[in-house]
């Protein structure tokens, strides 16, 4: 391979067209080469069947009075996103329900995601024996599917006989008897908890690597001017850490306002649709009883929704950078 | 020499400060492991004990009937089905991602061709987009191949992801260039570079995706509960959510359930842990 290698430069001595080091023979004379597509077509495909046109087809689907039982899908216009503005339609009030209860789940979750994993990761960072131990340890339950994490915790938090009841009514609390499942504002604990506990350790490891890569110097330069732990804190590490933290909110808030196997499994929505989350709703509406132009026009309204955070959030972020 | 002398002087509240720390990971480790132990120590339970107070967290009559009762493939419940089931669309959809990924990743990190540009930030900008928009859509596709209720709903839509795309490619720029311009005055191809070049300097971050991928689809929960149906069909995400339904209070079998559905992805975890840590955390220096 190498001696052929040698013998082929040697008879090729012309330098490949200047400007051009990523082309190959065909491209670098500025002809026409099917290369590039061959090998985007397979992904091409998937991509256009399963993104573009679904994409698309949403918004199609969402202007029509689309039941995917009936024969006929008449053109609606913009009713059923009308319908979702109208108090005392069929869709609205459940929708603005499932609504709030995302904007509660994920008003809730995000603060203990975004402060309980930096502190883990702060302990976590430090060298120590057994480090990479406890990394994998925290880390464990995220690599579970909320399948299981859902029937796990289902059975933990039975009331009866629970896990969390059994030790609280050992310690006296709450007579063992707290419904952790069927009422506010249990259920919102519980669906909160669970998520902490399950996916801590993701967020956890995106800060450690953050934390490794602050310029070690700061500190020692900081520290020879007598800078106290807490001060290196808030001067080097928090601003060291502000595209992480850019990210983990981001990631965060959209994990959290997509929440569905946990209210799904644990709750199933009670009480009274209390905790049912604008996902399980729209899958309801859309894949259970096929309504799906209305589901369609929720998953938009949703979707606005999320853009709107994630635009918000980067921006109040930025904005802090500048200042 | 000061500054040793002064570190010395500090030891007696950086042991104190460890043992604090050390205390602080015991406790959280408790807290992380304790409900695994739960759900295996439960599924070896007889159902009865699994309901009784007080609890125990170590059976007092060792049980496999949890097991025996969704191995049983007659059942309502074969969980050995599902466990296949998983095994097979996990492994289809994660090779469907590692060779459409791949490719288009390395057209797009080293090919020039027209709409580059263009087609790059189209891929992108659909990171962005939240996937319930495309739940409706995407069933009546499925619906239209005919692959409603069949593995290929779980095997290939999930694959059409831009995360593969733009994380390999990110890769393949870092990637020297003249290794690849001295191939091709060596008169090799594009193709010959890719496969004997790029992918076998590519084996991490390769397998990071894979593992990834893997796990994503292990695990997916929304898009099978509403795609397959028959109880011989399903995945086992699914089929908890079927068992939970089922046995309602016949937690010996539920938990059973879970440890089947969790074995592989710890195992996998096991082996590939860096890989999936190293992925995370990259994933996470991009943003």
């Amino acid at each position: 391979m190498a001696a052929q290698g040698i013998e082929q430069t040697g008879a090729q001595p012309t330098p490949p067209a200047a400007g051009y080091p990523s082309g190959g023979k065909a491209e670098s004379t500025g002809s026409f080469s099917w290369t590039p597509y061959v090998f985007l077509a397979p992904y091409l495909l998937l991509f256009t069947v399963f993104i573009v046109v679904p994409a698309i087809f949403g918004l199609w689907i969402s202007l029509h009075n689309w039941d995917y039982l009936l024969p006929e899908q008449p053109w609606v216009g913009l009713q059923n996103y009308v319908n979702l503005f109208t108090p005392g339609s069929p869709t609205a009030g459940f929708f603005w329900q499932s609504m709030e209860a995302t904007g509660i789940f994920t008003l809730f979750s995000v603060p203990f995601l975004v402060i309980i994993p930096l502190l883990v990761a702060l302990i976590l960072n430090q060298s120590f024996r057994g480090r990479n131990f406890f990394r994998a340890m925290y880390f464990a339950p995220y690599v579970l599917g909320v399948a299981v994490v859902g029937v796990l915790w289902q059975y933990i938090l039975n009331p009866g006989f629970g896990l969390i009841n059994y030790y609280l009514g050992a310690l006296g609390i709450g007579e063992g008897a707290v419904p952790w499942t069927t009422a506010l504002p249990w259920a919102w604990i519980s669906l909160v908890g669970m998520t902490v506990w399950w996916t801590l350790g993701f967020n956890a490891i995106i800060y450690l690597a953050g934390l490794q890569d602050i310029n070690q110097e700061l500190y020692e330069a900081a520290k020879v001017d007598g800078a106290n732990r807490w001060q290196r804190f808030v001067n080097i590490t928090i601003p060291g850490l502000r595209p992480v933290f850019l990210f983990v909110i981001t990631v965060t808030i959209l994990a959290s306002a997509n929440m569905f196997g946990q209210s799904y499994l644990v709750t199933d929505g009670a009480p009274a649709n209390e905790t049912r989350t604008a996902i399980m709703y729209i899958a309801e509406e859309g894949l259970e009883n096929f309504r799906m132009g209305s589901a369609a026009a929720m998953s938009y309204i949703l979707a606005l929704f999320l853009a709107l955070i994630s635009i918000l959030n980067f921006r109040f972020l930025n904005q802090k950078e500048e200042d | 020499m000061a500054a040793a002398a002064k570190t010395e002087g500090r030891d007696a509240g950086g042991l104190a400060r460890k043992l604090l720390s050390y205390a602080v990971l015991l406790l959280l480790t408790l807290i992380f492991v304790a409900p695994l132990l739960w759900m295996v120590s439960t599924s070896f339970k007889p159902n009865p004990e699994t309901t009784a107070l007080p609890l125990s967290w170590i059976p007092k009559t060792f049980s496999t009937e949890g097991y025996s009762t969704i191995l049983n493939s007659s059942s309502q419940s074969p969980a050995l089905l599902w466990f296949l089931n998983s095994m097979i669309a996990g492994l289809a959809n994660t090779a469907l991602i590692l060779v459409t990924a791949s490719m288009a990743a390395y057209a797009l990190a080293r090919m020039e061709f027209r709409g580059k540009r263009f087609l790059f930030a189209a891929i992108i900008s659909t990171l962005f987009i939240p996937p319930i928009i495309l739940l409706t859509p995407n069933y009546q596709i499925v619906d239209q191949f005919g692959w409603l209720d069949t593995l290929l709903a779980v095997i290939v839509p999930g694959a059409a992801g831009a995360f593969g795309v733009f994380f390999l490619r990110q890769f393949f720029l870092s990637l020297p260039k003249e290794l690849e311009e001295a191939a091709m005055l060596d008169g090799a191809n594009r193709y010959q570079i890719f496969f004997r070049i790029i992918l076998p300097l590519s084996k991490a971050p390769l397998a990071t995706l894979a593992t990834l991928s893997f796990l994503t689809n292990w695990n997916d929960f929304l898009w099978p509960v509403y795609v397959l149906f028959t109880p011989g069909n399903l995945t086992l995400p699914p089929g908890l959510a079927i068992l939970q339904g089922a046995y309602t209070t016949n937690y010996a079998v539920i938990m059973a359930g879970g440890v089947l559905a969790s074995i592989p992805v710890l195992i996998v975890f096991i082996i590939a842990q860096r890989y999936i840590i190293q992925g995370v955390a990259r994933s996470g220096l991009k943003g």
